[in-house]
């Protein structure tokens, strides 16, 4: 078991800045000096004093007077714990950052943090308003690094990052950070991922239990997620998008930017696109981000033994592979008959080389994946 | 003598030791699609002429007032100057519709005497009249001589027009009038009419009706349109519009089974009771495909006279809603019950009335708001949009669809290309494959309304229940989509008559099947 626990100036840190909330709304408009990660590098006395004056004594007042008894309680009841960067489980990560949290409250399994090195994890963002391209990527990409011993990074938004968790816990390890109390499950309809992440992965927060999120704890939990991990994916996020926010942050930080490449036309590539052009790394699959984390070749990501194919199979496939998205044009382009394409398709689709959307189209995966040869 | 001294008189004269009322007739009035027998109750006794309809009349019931006396008056009978009180019971159900006239008249004139009838009793009268006193056709007649055999009438006398329809209820004498005046002839035992002939059953495919060899180049929608004929299955189809979603569904009717006397009796009834019986039995199965500005009483039925709404309509047939996204949300949802149990069932202050409804569900849907479709560079629809969109496609009624068709723009060479197969070509392998299905499920029965037990007892070969058992370990298959994709295998593997469910028929199967979200 993995040592928890936080000294109590940095828990009371966490519990000042829930108490801040909406002064900090007040204050924290986006523009340069007035970021709230910026405003997270302030000390106690002066954070409140530039958020707060008229109430700052009584805040302050109010916050020392918890007692670190009672600090721990309520971690306790949340079924929450928390370290501090006094502590050893805090990640390395973190430490080199000047806005760095003071404290990390968690909920899930703490070994997640314990030896933490930013090469050994990878954040992805994304937007909230995903295409399906965007969606099936993230899943994919979140899969597969998970398998390769990564963890994997996001901030359980709808869209990109919810995909990138979900493909993450069907693969190994995940952490989830929040813009609000770890045991808030944000957006509520993700509730059931939420939990899920809590089971098996980590969800982490610089906020204490119960805190509601605000606008400026979005790009504060942006800054954490760019810390934690050495290279920081965009899958999609169009011109004007937090997720290029959080891309900015570990740019300043000095770790590694990935973007996913899309159509020229899409909106929603407008993002990554435009970082790939001035000079991101080019992320096609997991393997692109190995190479440029670990160098290239150092992991390989295992390439599946992909069973042999019939005939009808890979002319199917081929089909798929030029474009064709419906089983009346595979049909029509293979030339085989209506049942034989549709079960064709349905073969290759539980072999994993094919999805089907909710309207019944097919498009290529990024990745083989496993397959019972029997098939 | 004075009107006030008569007045007088009455009151002081003594209570009748005799019942008052005086005649009865037996008819009945339509209650969303089933008649109900009304006793028509004539009191004439002395007073200030008035003539009174009770009983929960509607405004057309209450009008038969005039009907009846202008009626009457130009048959040449006489109108009695008396206080008349007609009684509709039970006076709990509420009447409808202007079909109970003739009985009202036929007890009119036996209560003033000027017919006397001793058949009336055991008879019963159903018609409208017009002021000349010919009658007129009513709704529902099929119906009403159905309940009158079975309420124990001998005769139902009715509209000349609605004979040939009530003459297919056998075991009861259909008299077929054309004017109030032939009751005097039909009491008196001078006149007579033969028994009409019954309705005969039209084809079930009329020549020139739609075909499906309509539909060219696109093999994949055919196959699905053939399997969800086959086995009942509800089908939806997305795609761009013109892509012929309309035109496949509406040839869908033509590649069912013709329907079987007896639901031809029963679809004959519902276009009846809806004045849409025409010239003959239909043959074919009812094809309704509503607005999608439709209201939820107009979709199931409803309204406080209740009325059938277009499941019902669709009984025995296809209910094709195009544009399903665009329905009322109310709407959609009200269809979920109906849909599975087969009947709707609507309740009023009176008691519950339930309306057969056991209907193929057919949808169409564009793939995004534009209905271009995500892939092409020209749709319009943000992300946001199309998955609010989408959204709707596979919450509310989704739940329902069992097979799930993309379709695509048919390119030149296709529509120019040779006619598909034929309806009869495909109808005769639907027919062949609901046999199997009667035969192993009972009369009347498809694989679409297996129980799950029925479900999960179909014989599956190794490889097929190795596929199967595949996806469900992956993608966390709810227990009914597993049974969905087990009763469409089974269609498969009774199209192809092979006897047990082979791994080539479970991966069409799981093909065609509806996604679930994500």
């Amino acid at each position: 078991m993995v040592e928890t626990g936080a000294c109590v100036e940095c828990l009371r840190r966490s519990w000042l800045l829930a108490a801040l909330g909406p002064y900090v709304e007040r204050v924290a408009t986006g523009e340069v000096g007035l970021r709230s990660p910026e405003l997270l590098r302030l000390s106690n006395e002066e954070l409140v004093e530039a958020t707060a004056p008229k109430v700052a004594e009584q805040l302050l007042a109010r916050i020392a007077a918890l007692s670190e008894e009672r600090l721990n309680e309520e971690l306790l009841l949340a079924d929450c714990w928390a370290c501090c960067c006094h502590g050893d489980l805090y990640p390395v990560a973190l430490r080199d950052a000047p806005d760095a949290p003071w404290a990390l409250i968690g909920r899930g399994s703490p070994s997640l943090l314990d030896g933490l090195q930013p090469y050994g994890a990878v954040t992805i963002v994304g937007a909230r308003r995903a295409t399906s391209y965007g969606r099936e990527i993230a899943r994919e990409l979140g899969r597969e690094l998970a398998r390769a011993g990564l963890v994997v990074v996001s901030g359980m938004a709808f869209g990109i990052d919810g995909c990138a968790h979900r493909g993450a816990l069907d693969g190994g390890r995940t952490i989830a950070v929040l813009g609000c109390g770890p045991d808030v499950a944000y957006p509520s309809s993700h509730r059931a991922l939420w939990r899920q992440i809590c089971d098996s992965g980590l969800v982490l927060s610089e906020l204490p239990p119960g805190a509601t999120p605000w606008k400026w704890t979005f790009p504060a939990r942006n800054r954490i997620m760019a810390a934690l991990a050495g290279m920081t994916i965009v899958v999609e996020a169009a011109t004007r998008s937090g997720s290029l926010i959080t891309m900015d942050l570990a740019a300043d930080l000095g770790r590694d930017l990935g973007a996913v490449p899309g159509p020229v036309t899409s909106r929603a590539s407008a993002g990554p696109n435009a970082l790939l052009a001035s000079g991101a790394q080019v992320v096609r699959d997991a393997q692109d981000v190995l190479d440029a984390m670990l160098g290239p070749g150092n992991r390989r990501i295992e390439q599946q033994r992909t069973p042999a194919l019939g005939t009808d199979l890979q002319a199917v496939l081929a089909a798929i592979e030029a474009g064709e998205s419906t089983c009346d044009a595979v049909a029509i382009v293979t030339g085989l008959s209506a049942s034989s394409t549709a079960a064709a398709l349905a073969k290759l689709e539980l072999l994993g080389y094919l999805t089907c959307s909710t309207l019944g189209t097919y498009s290529r995966t990024l990745v083989p994946s496993t397959g019972k040869a029997s098939l | 003598m004075p009107k006030i001294l008569f007045l007088r008189v009455t009151r002081e004269s003594k209570p009748p030791s005799v019942p008052t009322v005086l005649a009865t007739a037996r008819t009945f009035t339509l209650d969303g699609i089933s008649a109900r027998p009304v006793r028509v109750e004539v009191d004439v006794h002395r007073g200030l002429p008035n003539f009174t309809i009770v009983g929960l009349p509607d405004a057309a019931v209450r009008e038969a007032r005039e009907r009846v006396r202008a009626a009457l008056v130009n048959c040449g009978f006489e109108f009695p100057l008396r206080r008349i009180v007609v009684n509709l019971a039970p006076a709990s159900l509420r009447k409808a519709g202007p079909g109970m006239d003739l009985a009202i008249a036929a007890a009119l004139l036996s209560a003033s005497e000027q017919l006397q009838w001793e058949g009336l009793a055991n008879a019963a009268l159903v018609g409208e009249l017009a002021l000349d006193g010919s009658t007129r056709p009513v709704h529902g007649a099929l119906a009403m001589a159905e309940v009158a055999r079975e309420s124990g009438a001998e005769t139902i006398v009715l509209p000349a027009e609605n004979g040939p329809e009530a003459a297919l209820v056998e075991g009861i004498d259909v008299v077929p009038v054309e004017a109030l005046g032939q009751l005097l002839g039909l009491a008196d035992g001078d006149w007579s009419s033969p028994r009409p002939e019954p309705l005969p059953l039209l084809p079930s495919v009329s020549p020139g009706a739609p075909d499906l060899a309509d539909l060219r180049g696109q093999p994949h929608l055919r196959h699905a349109l053939e399997v969800a004929a086959a086995g009942g299955h509800s089908l939806m189809m997305v795609g761009p519009p013109g892509a012929g979603k309309s035109l496949a569904a509406s040839r869908l009717p033509s590649i069912l089974p013709p329907l079987a006397p007896s639901e031809a009796l029963e679809v004959a009834r519902i276009a009846s009771a809806c004045g849409r019986l025409g010239t003959g039995l239909p043959g074919g199965r009812p094809f309704r495909a509503p607005h999608h500005t439709i209201s939820a009483a107009g979709l199931v039925g409803g309204g406080q006279a209740i009325r059938a709404g277009e499941v019902t309509h669709a009984h025995r047939g296809v209910l094709f809603l195009d544009e399903l996204c665009e329905f009322r949300r109310d709407a959609l949802e009200a269809l979920r019950a109906p849909l599975e149990s087969g009947e709707v069932a609507i309740a009023r202050v009176g008691g519950q009335r339930s309306l057969p409804c056991r209907f193929m569900l057919v949808a169409a849907a564009n793939p995004c708001p534009c209905g271009r479709g995500e892939a092409d560079p020209d749709c319009s629809c943000s992300p946001y949009e199309v998955q609010r969109y989408q959204g709707k496609l596979s919450g509310a009624l989704a739940d329902r669809i069992d097979v799930l068709a993309a379709v695509r723009q048919p390119s030149a060479a296709d529509i120019g290309g040779p006619p598909g197969e034929s309806s009869a070509a495909v109808r005769e392998r639907v027919c062949a494959a609901r046999e199997r299905q009667e035969h192993r499920l009972g009369a009347g029965r498809c694989n679409a309304e297996m129980t799950p037990a029925e479900a999960r007892g179909c014989a599956l070969s190794e490889g097929a229940a190795l596929l199967l058992a595949d996806l469900y370990a992956r993608q966390r298959l709810s227990g009914r989509a597993h049974d969905r994709a087990l009763r469409l295998a089974q269609t498969l593997t009774d199209l192809a008559g092979l006897s047990e469910i082979g791994d080539e028929q479970m991966a069409q199967a799981l093909q065609m099947r509806r996604r679930d979200r994500g």
